[in-house]
Parts: structure tokens; C-alpha cells; sequence
């Protein structure tokens, strides 16, 4: 194997206007977050039936792909696919940057972000919300303790011990966000234990493809070291996630469908919910999974660098699709308070919830999106991330 | 707008024991003297249920205890169908009120009706927080704002609330509402903030003077004697007798949370 060593990205021309982008979009999110703090949550689409709106979409989105993207890493130092391990720092930065980045997402639409001192010191440990405060706290511990001690060469021998603990901390991550919906008794789209599992393979689906299309972007600007081996390896491996989740979007939805009180959700997020089908069918399961599967195991595909880039963007599109499904279709479709009734009340009881979400709300998502890649330019900058002198042989 | 500082204490400890606590004992000794005499004149019927020998107010320094569960009963063959004076009670009790932004305006009780597809036979009931014994908002809250008094009445503390609505995306009945935006002209016994989640308190601070809610005097009032408040654990209580002699039934009881509200002929 041909000896692997690191360097810093270069900061040409393209890096800078990359950056700059990228702090324009940051900017935009801030504002977007000191304008709904200033009026409150009236200026954006959120009402008292759906209280999480595409904040929570796109916050979601990244705290899962953070536990996902981490996945490359884990590859290398937990089940030994030696291939992966010049990635592994680049896989652990774009782990801490996503993860921060949805959790900025979440506290900047809280009612009141200026509590967040409260939400540090009291806690209610029966709230799996509060567990996943110290989850997503231990991660990022962890995995910096990761990146450390790959980049320490005295310290390189704890990278195994360290990555097993970046790994198993990661699954019950997803495990305790998955269950934020997964233990909601009365919400009948969630309230199921498949939703742990689910959120592992959405994990790690969408987190292999923000990670391809990073360390593509990246290489863009780089002499090339990622070779075509790896990429179309880890298309393939995208692959087997896309499937992952589809199989787990089944058993959810083919549970529900079972049980007779639940027909009715159902066929809202199905068939008749309007957008939520459309974005079920059209996007999350065409767009978002069959496209891409053909992509990339059709002979004809598989091999070309750009399809593999559009099977990863597709995915990504995919996952804040079905994401927007589950958090806001959930919420829309009403509460059987009245199993068989008719219901009608002035808090609009027994009627689909609508929601359209608004400006600031876009803006503090995709802010955090670019937050999230920001931290990870400016880290492959300033941080020896990036592999050198990788030979074929090592599989970079 | 924030919560006013000077909010009353609702957590049900006795006079400091509680950081946000003050002295009550003249002002309660007021409240409670001012409210015997309204219910000696204006309602006697439906006062007595808070007032007889079922449901004392507590004594300024008495800790609230578990042997109280308040509860509520509310019989749907009387609630008359168009009329709202509980919510109106309510509302104009605890100073929430009509934005002109219906989705996003709080309402912490709001009639419903309800209409049986097979044989069109319809119902109207007020819906308000469940005051459940194993409340979904209180084990979801990450900070510990939602809380269950040992009486059983679930609150909000706004000092501890961050606004993340985790406790409106588990509450089985919408009974609750974020503020989204300033507000003005609060009740200084009903504190409430921009960015926090609300409902309906059961009028804690009048069940503490040894009165009855807002919207059960008004049902009264208003001649229907649909609503029904005292203590659950009291076989001697009017609404402990009232439980006991005919079938009840709770909204949802199929989740097992045990709502203190009560209903009958639905």
C-alpha cells in the first residue's frame, strides 16, 4: 500500500467565490433567524397545528446526515476497508460541521433561542429530546477526539478504539432522533419503532451522498486523488442505502396500512394528501431512489463521474422529501381526537392543516446547509484533511 | 413581550419554596372573601361544587398534595350547541383572545362538534387541556417546563420554557398553543410570553382560592350545569358521586394517560 499523507486545500480562485457564497447564504440565514426572533414565529408558515415547518426539514436533514457522513470513516477504522481510510478526516469534519450546523438550524427557530442557557442546564431526563442534547454534545466531542487522534501521529494507535466509539455513539444518535417521532403515542405517522431504524439508512443515504459530492467538489479544485475505483465503489454502496431505505419505507407504511385506525393517514400521505403523495412518489421514491439506483448500477451509468454527482444530488433531494413527508405531512394530517366521527371546531379540528412555508424559513434552512459546508471548506483549508500521494494501489 | 416578572407562582409549592414564589396570603385571603360573595349572589349553583365541603382552597403556607386530583366532568346532553360562554369565560379570564390570525391565535378551549356520519345524530363539547395523569407534554419536554402538579393540574412554567412545541407535536388533544407573536394586556394571574407554549391552566389560580373555573361558572351561569368541577379522589365530591353512579368516558383513553377531564354521552 502506497504511504498516504495530508495536506491542506489550496485557496485559489474558485475556493475564495466558493466561500463567499457560502457567507452570503450564512448572512441570509441569520437575518432570516433575527427576523422571526424580532416578530416571532407570525412571519413564518408555521400555526398551532403544524409547530415544525422546513427549519425543522432541513435541521433534521443535516443532524442525520452528520451521523451518516461519518459512515466513510467507519468504514475504514471499524470494518477495515482499508480503501476509505485517507477519507476518514474529511468524512469526521463534514460529520461536526453538518451536525453543528442542523443544530444552530434548530435552536435559532426555538420560540425562545435567548434560552438556550435553559435548555443547558435543565433537563428532564424522561424527554428523548433532552437525550439527544447529550447525544449531539458526545458526538461532536467524539468525533473532534476522532480527528485528533488520526492527526496525532503519537496518538494514531487510539484510532480504532476511538472509531468503534464514533460508531456505536453515532447509531444511537440516529436511534434517539429517529425516536423524537418514533415515540409520539398520539401522532399516528410516527408512532411506530421503525422509525429508529429508518432514520440509520436515511442516515446513512443521504450522508454518503453529501460526502461524494463534497470530496468531488473538492477535488474539482485539487490535482485528482480520488480515483474512479473508489468513487464507483462508494456509488455502489449508495446504492445498497437507497435500497435500505426503501425497504424500511416500506415496513413503515405497510404496518400502518395493516392497522385499520390508520388507513386514514395513510391514504392522506399516499394517495390524497396533495403535495405529500406528490413529493412521496414523484420525489422521494422516483427522483430520489429509482433514478438513482439506476444510475448507478446500470452498466452504461455507473462509470460516469457526473451521473454519479447527479445520483448523489438526487438522493439529497430525496431525503429532504421524504423528510418534509414525515415532519410536515405528519402534523398536517389531522388528530383523531373522535375515531369515526365527523369533527369541526373554531382550532380547526378534523380538517387538513395548510401550511406554505415562508421566506425566512427557506432562508434559515438553506443557511444552515451552507453553514454546514462553509465550516467544511474553511476546515480542508486550514486542516491537513485532505490525502497526497495516494497510489491506485491504496484506492484514494 | 416577554412573561411579567412579577408572575404568579403556579407551581403549587407553598409560599417560598418557589424562586418566582411571593407572599399571597392577603391578597388570596382577598380573592377568596371577594369570590364567596360574587358566588353567594351571582352563582350559588355552581359554586358550591369548589366551595363545599369538597374543595377548600389551600392555606397560603399548604404544599399541594397528591390526595387532590382535581377533575372535571362535562355532560354533552346538556352543552347547548352554538353556545361558547365557557370559552368566552375563559378567555376573557386568562386574556387570550382573537387576533384575526386563526391558525396561529391561542385558544386554550374551543367548542367542537362533533356529527356521527352513520345516522347524523351531532354533539358539541368544549376540548381544553386533558389534565392528564400521565401527561405525553410533560414527558417530552426537554427542560422540565411542562410540569404535573400533585394535584394533577398540568402547566406550563414560562420561565422554563424554550418554545421547541415538542409538547404540542405529543399532545393527543391540540390543546395547546405557541404565542408567535407580542402581546399586550396580560393577566397578571395568567403570565404569558412570545415564543412559549400555553394552555388551559384550570384556572389554577382561582382552584387555588377554592374557586372553580372560569368556564364552569359560566356554564353555569348560563343555565346549562354542563360542566362539573371538583376533586376525584373525594368519594364524597359532587363529581366523585357523579363518576361513580353513571358511565364516564375520557377522550383517547385508549392511550392510557388518564385525562382528568371527563366526559358523558359521547
Amino acid at each position: 500500500m502506497a504511504h498516504v499523507g495530508y495536506r491542506e486545500a489550496s485557496a485559489g480562485p474558485g475556493f475564495w467565490a466558493a466561500v463567499f457564497g457560502l457567507g452570503v447564504l450564512v448572512l441570509a440565514g441569520l437575518g432570516s433567524a433575527w427576523y422571526m426572533e424580532h416578530h416571532g414565529h407570525i412571519v413564518t408558515g408555521m400555526t398551532n397545528r403544524i409547530v415544525w415547518g422546513m427549519p425543522h426539514v432541513f435541521a433534521i436533514f443535516l443532524i442525520v446526515g452528520a451521523s451518516g457522513v461519518l459512515n466513510v470513516a467507519s468504514l475504514a477504522s471499524v470494518f477495515g476497508k482499508m480503501p476509505y481510510k485517507p477519507k476518514a478526516r474529511l468524512s469526521g469534519l463534514l460529520a461536526i460541521a453538518m451536525l453543528m450546523s442542523g443544530l444552530i438550524v434548530l435552536v435559532l427557530d426555538l420560540g425562545r433561542p435567548d434560552r438556550l442557557t435553559v435548555a443547558m442546564t435543565s433537563y428532564n431526563f424522561r424527554s428523548i429530546f433532552a437525550w439527544n442534547i447529550f447525544l449531539y454534545t458526545g458526538f461532536l466531542v467524539i468525533v473532534g477526539a476522532y480527528l485528533v487522534v488520526q492527526m496525532t501521529r503519537r496518538w494514531q494507535g487510539w484510532t480504532g478504539a476511538v472509531g468503534v466509539t464514533a460508531f456505536l455513539w453515532r447509531l444511537i444518535l440516529t436511534t434517539g432522533t429517529g425516536s423524537i417521532f418514533g415515540w409520539l403515542v398520539a401522532r399516528e405517522a410516527y408512532n411506530a419503532a421503525v422509525m429508529a431504524p429508518l432514520f440509520i439508512a436515511m442516515s446513512l443515504n443521504i450522508g454518503l451522498a453529501v460526502f461524494i459530492l463534497v470530496r468531488m467538489s473538492v477535488a474539482a479544485g485539487e490535482t485528482h486523488d480520488l480515483t474512479d475505483a473508489l468513487l464507483e465503489r462508494m456509488a455502489r454502496l449508495l446504492g445498497i442505502f437507497i435500497a435500505a431505505v426503501l425497504y424500511f419505507t416500506a415496513v413503515q407504511h405497510l404496518t400502518n396500512l395493516y392497522s385499520a385506525s390508520r388507513i386514514g393517514v395513510e391514504r392522506f400521505l399516499l394517495v390524497d394528501g396533495g403535495i405529500y403523495p406528490m413529493l412521496f412518489w414523484g420525489v422521494q421514491i422516483v427522483l430520489g431512489s429509482l433514478v438513482p439506483l439506476a444510475i448507478v448500477f446500470s452498466p452504461r451509468t455507473a462509470r460516469s463521474h457526473p451521473m454519479i454527482a447527479l445520483a448523489a444530488v438526487l438522493v439529497m433531494i430525496g431525503g429532504l422529501a421524504q423528510l418534509y413527508v414525515i415532519i410536515i405531512g405528519g402534523q398536517a394530517y389531522p388528530l383523531q381526537l373522535f375515531p369515526g366521527m365527523e369533527v369541526s371546531s373554531s382550532y380547526h379540528d378534523g380538517v387538513v392543516a395548510r401550511y406554505v412555508p415562508s421566506l425566512p424559513e427557506f432562508g434559515l434552512g438553506l443557511g444552515g446547509l451552507a453553514l454546514s459546508f462553509l465550516i467544511t471548506f474553511i476546515g480542508v483549508r486550514v486542516l491537513k484533511i485532505l490525502p497526497v500521494n495516494v497510489g491506485a494501489s491504496a484506492g484514494a | 413581550m416577554t412573561a411579567p416578572s412579577q408572575a404568579s407562582c403556579q407551581c403549587g409549592k407553598p409560599s417560598g419554596g418557589c424562586a418566582s414564589a411571593r407572599p399571597q396570603g392577603t391578597r388570596r385571603d382577598f380573592l377568596k372573601d371577594a369570590a364567596g360573595f360574587a358566588s353567594a349572589t351571582l352563582a350559588p349553583g355552581v359554586t358550591l361544587m369548589a366551595f363545599g365541603d369538597t374543595a377548600q382552597a389551600r392555606a397560603p403556607n399548604e404544599k399541594v398534595s397528591a390526595k387532590t386530583r382535581w377533575g372535571m366532568l362535562i355532560d354533552t346532553t346538556k352543552c347547548a350547541d352554538g353556545c361558547t360562554a365557557c370559552v368566552t369565560a375563559c378567555s376573557t379570564e386568562n386574556g387570550w383572545k382573537d387576533t384575526g390570525h386563526p391558525e396561529t391565535d391561542a385558544q386554550w378551549i374551543r367548542k367542537v362538534t362533533l356529527r356521527n356520519p352513520r345516522n347524523g345524530a351531532t354533539r358539541a363539547l368544549p376540548v381544553m387541556c386533558q389534565h392528564c395523569a400521565s401527561p405525553p407534554c410533560v414527558d417530552v419536554c426537554p427542560t422540565g417546563a411542562s410540569f404535573k402538579r400533585a394535584d394533577g393540574i398540568v402547566l406550563v412554567d414560562k420561565h422554563l420554557c424554550i418554545g421547541c412545541r415538542y409538547c404540542m407535536m405529543a399532545c393527543p388533544y391540540n390543546a395547546r398553543s405557541f404565542i408567535h407573536e407580542a402581546l399586550e394586556d396580560q393577566k397578571p394571574h395568567a403570565p404569558r410570553g412570545k415564543g412559549t407554549v400555553e394552555s388551559c391552566t384550570l384556572c389554577v389560580h382561582r382552584v387555588d382560592a377554592g374557586r372553580a373555573p372560569a368556564c364552569v361558572e359560566a356554564c353555569g351561569s348560563a343555565g346549562h350545569k354542563a360542566m362539573l368541577f371538583g376533586d376525584l379522589n373525594d368519594p364524597k365530591s359532587e363529581i366523585a358521586r357523579a363518576v361513580a353512579e353513571a358511565p364516564v368516558s375520557q377522550i383517547r383513553a385508549d392511550l392510557g394517560v388518564d385525562p382528568g377531564v371527563m366526559y358523558r354521552g359521547i
